[in-house]
């Protein structure tokens, strides 16, 4: 039961990892690529690290994927922040202060 | 029963083959950066599997390295001048 629990989570995360290229290609702006980017590949890598962490079946495993995740989800956000705010600031010029 | 694992692993390296059209007719520079982030999780997420399916658990401290080097580099592109704001944006005056 567990290990087709895996497999489904898995089996998602591909979806969601799917998805998000789609939408890298399809979505009209930078914005709505960032949304897809940081949202549906986190969803996917997250779904993807709780399949494998499942199989695996040892606590310390499973610990580390999720801490791998908690890195990439911090990180991801941390640049898709960054490159927002930077293409604001293009867009607005001078008036943009924050 | 690991060939699953690998299969699974496959998938992913197509999306990033599908993502790697949006390098090559990137709008702007700084989309394709966002196509190099995608590349990045999808690496971790590829290692991971690698490292159930080939059962070589050394590979997960990989996935760590290879997150924070996708990160560091996007951080450094935009941070310290490797886009130009003026031309590498997609709403930059032009």
């Amino acid at each position: 039961m567990i290990y087709f629990t895996g497999w489904f989570l898995i089996c998602a995360g591909v979806f969601f990892f799917l998805m998000g290229t789609l939408a890298l290609m399809r979505f009209p702006d930078l914005y709505t690529r960032l949304h897809a980017l940081t949202k549906a590949d986190n969803l996917g890598l997250g779904m993807i690290a709780a399949g494998l962490a499942l199989h695996s079946g040892s606590f310390t495993t499973s610990l580390k994927l999720l801490l791998i995740w908690l890195l990439i989800m911090l990180a991801s956000a941390s640049v898709s922040h960054l490159i927002a705010r930077t293409a604001r600031k293009v867009e607005h010029g001078k008036e943009y202060n924050a | 029963m690991s060939d699953l694992y690998l299969f699974t692993a496959l998938i992913l390296l197509a999306t990033v083959t599908a993502g790697l059209v949006r390098i090559f007719i990137g709008a702007a520079r700084v989309e394709r950066l966002l196509a190099l982030q995608l590349f990045g999780t999808t690496a971790v997420a590829i290692v991971l599997l690698l490292a159930e399916g080939l059962k070589q658990p050394v590979l997960r401290d990989l996935a760590l390295v290879l997150g924070l080097l996708a990160s560091t580099m996007s951080v450094a592109y935009v941070r310290y001048g490797g886009l130009n704001p003026d031309t590498d944006y997609p709403s930059g005056k032009r």
